[in-house]
């Protein structure tokens, strides 16, 4: 009896003297993606070790914050996304939901996030809509979307001369997005769009349908697609002789698994946009090679996308002390951030994360000195001319 | 100068030549599944992975071993054909007694474990393989421009074809196989090893897919998922050809491509389901298939 007085003794001094034990915060975060069909590659099982690297390195364990991470596949089908999405806030007390690529799933997500009063870090998904036409006060859109892309590789093609396009358009959400958005970046420059065809997804053979761009008399063709499908039409034109005969292709959606794919024989030339690529500097370098001894391969934009946003959350934890949504994410779009992969930036009002976007050109075999030696860097896009102007009924600060 | 529906003649002209040439693949394939259902009376689901696995093989030659192209052609279908053997002894075998529906079940789960195992090694954005630097380059036709590639696929899968019907239909061998498939007891008793015969034609028919995955390597992307979206369009043309049909498959197999072709002109949105639109058709007013023979 003595001695267990004693030991409680002990243990409540110890408590005491420890302020950071006494305001322990327990964090769950969903990883919610595509982790078997076209893109896991691009996010899938990457995205988790993207976002266990970032707890790590946010050194959360010492401040106090115990953060649990699940994941699960989505199907990119927006109903399974929503009943995942559902169980998790409802029976299993996750806080956040990081990554959903496919827009349509993650505009599913993001509607259910605000009704459950959580937070949504979207990384993977491509759509303006999001913070867009479909903004939601819990919705933090991440990495990229089809306006950035438009402005980085449309704007970039129609100002070196490409004015007359035409569009290979997978048919679905996320396509007719981008061709949308590319169309207004295209005629803003300039050029014009002479026809476009709506291409069942996914789709194996585009021979036909590059016939059809072919005589069409454009000089840009704009693969308005994303993963196997933007692989198979970049294989098939350079086959059908399309790029030898005068004709561009402009592959607005591309990861750097993609190109990997092609192998830089096929895909050399052709210019993307991307918000992250590993070559950049000393710290995406560094940070690459512990991410390639995890999981296998160099990260996309997308993975490099999650570690960035779960950084940024974590971060707003910590300053507002707690999980409650409303606080973390004014914490988190009244705070700038500025880490390695992404460099400075900051949330807007309406979710969007500003940062810079990166035209790259992918290398000849010749300049290529490695697997994933694919790119080299052509411009900066400031981050205030990548991304569409906040729509005023979408500032959710106000 | 004549259009047919707004459609300039050099236009359709190329996009039948397409058609065909995608309808040489639809050949291949479903002319694999007719032989097996034909001699096997399985419904051979893992088709699609047996495909993808060419495709796969001819990738690992070249990179594991700097093997190319055209020795691939022949030992990328031996090697998928002796797992092909390896599966049939192994457990189709045991399956024959059974309703159909268990032997589809089994090369279903075969093929979700083939194409996971891939998926869990190799990633799913696909690896490169290139044109055999002899097939590179093509020839303009005036109406379009043709790469050798293609011409070439469409001169390999007819010579597969025809040889294979020629096998089956008209020699000794394919007539042993023929009777087999009426009467295995008989066919044994004049001491011919039927077991062994199956186990082969499994064989030869995984091989045959293993071959259109070698076929298809350089132009699609090799990826795991391939083969599981080729086979549901495969199955409709079986389906519509007439099910262990071995000149329905291949006729159906061309037809098809072409019609698949004509409708990426006319209604492009509507390229992927017309297959099945016929399928339906077909199945309503002749429901053995165009060539098959009424149960």
């Amino acid at each position: 009896m003595k001695k267990a007085l004693v030991l409680g003794g002990f243990v409540l001094a110890a408590m005491a003297a420890s302020p950071v034990l006494a305001a322990d915060i327990n964090v769950k975060l969903g990883v919610l993606n595509d982790r078997s069909g076209v893109y896991a590659d691009l996010s899938g099982e990457g995205s988790v070790v993207a976002a266990r690297m970032a707890v790590d390195d946010f050194k959360a364990v010492d401040k106090g914050i115990k953060v649990e991470i699940i994941s699960a596949d989505h199907q990119n089908k927006p109903d399974i996304a929503s009943n995942i999405a559902r169980q998790w806030y409802d029976t299993d007390g996750v806080d956040a939901i990081l990554d959903v690529p496919t827009s349509s799933a993650a505009l599913a997500v993001a509607e259910i996030t605000a009704k459950a009063g959580r937070v949504f870090i979207n990384s993977g998904a491509a759509s303006t809509d999001l913070t867009g036409a479909q903004c939601q006060p819990t919705t933090i859109h991440w990495t990229y979307d089809t306006a950035a892309l438009a402005n980085g590789t449309g704007k970039a093609v129609t100002e070196a001369g490409g004015k007359k396009w035409f569009f290979l358009t997978a048919d679905y959400a996320f396509g007719h997005a981008l061709e949308r958005d590319t169309t207004k970046v295209v005629v803003a420059n300039g050029g014009e769009v002479v026809g476009s065809v709506n291409v069942p997804f996914p789709a194996t053979d585009f021979s036909s349908f590059l016939l059809q761009a072919q005589g069409s008399g454009a000089n840009v063709i704009g693969l308005a697609n994303a993963g196997g499908d933007t692989v198979n039409a970049i294989k098939q034109a350079a086959e059908f002789g399309i790029t030898q005969a005068g004709q561009q292709l402009a592959a607005l959606l591309m990861f750097v698994t993609d190109v990997h794919a092609l192998g830089t024989q096929t895909a050399q030339g052709l210019n993307l946009t991307e918000a992250f690529y590993w070559d950049q500097n000393d710290a995406t370098r560094a940070w690459s090679a512990r991410f390639e001894k995890l999981h296998g391969s160099k990260p996309t934009m997308v993975q490099a996308g999650v570690y960035s946003g779960t950084m940024h959350y974590l971060r707003a934890i910590e300053a507002v002390g707690s999980t409650d949504s409303k606080k973390v994410i004014a914490s988190m779009k009244a705070n700038g951030f500025d880490d390695p992969l992404f460099g400075k930036g900051y949330v807007r009002g309406d979710g969007r994360a500003i940062h810079d976007m990166y035209l790259f050109e992918v290398k000849k075999p010749s300049e290529s000195t490695g697997e994933w030696d694919l790119y080299k860097q052509i411009s900066v896009i400031k981050g205030e001319d990548a991304f569409l102007p906040m729509m005023p009924q979408c500032d959710f600060t106000k | 100068m004549f259009e047919l529906l707004g459609i300039a003649p050099q236009v359709l002209m190329g996009q039948l030549l397409l058609g065909l040439i995608n309808g040489s693949f639809y050949a291949v394939l479903s002319l694999g599944l007719a032989v097996i259902f034909g001699l096997l009376n399985i419904i051979n689901f893992a088709h699609g992975a047996q495909y993808m696995m060419g495709a796969f093989v001819a990738w690992m030659l070249l990179n594991y071993l700097g093997i190319g192209y055209w020795p691939a052609l022949i030992l990328a279908p031996l090697v998928v054909g002796a797992t092909g053997v390896l599966l049939e002894k192994l457990a189709l075998s045991r399956l024959y007694k059974l309703d159909h529906l268990y032997g589809l079940l089994l090369t279903f789960g075969v093929a979700v474990i083939l194409q996971g195992f891939f998926r869990n090694y190799y990633g799913i954005s696909g690896l490169p393989y290139q044109i055999p630097a002899a097939m590179a380059g093509g020839q303009n036709l005036g109406f379009m421009f043709l790469p050798n590639y293609r011409a070439w696929i469409v001169v390999a899968s007819v010579i597969v074809c025809l040889g294979t019907w020629f096998m089956i239909e008209k020699t000794r061998l394919g007539a042993y196989l023929r009777a087999a498939t009426e009467n295995p007891a008989l066919v044994g008793a004049f001491g011919i090893n039927v077991p062994r015969m199956i186990t082969l034609t499994y064989g030869f028919g995984a091989a045959l897919a293993g071959f259109a995955g070698v076929l298809a390597a350089p132009i699609y992307a090799v990826n795991p998922n391939m083969g599981a979206d080729m086979i549901i369009v495969v199955f409709a043309v079986v389906v519509i050809g007439g099910m262990g049909s071995i000149i329905g498959a291949i006729i159906t197999g061309y037809g098809l491509g072409l019609v698949e072709g004509l409708t990426r002109v006319f209604y492009p949105e509507g390229s992927a389901v017309v297959i099945f639109v016929i399928m339906a058709i077909v199945l309503l007013v002749k429901p053995e298939g165009l060539f098959g023979r009424a149960a």
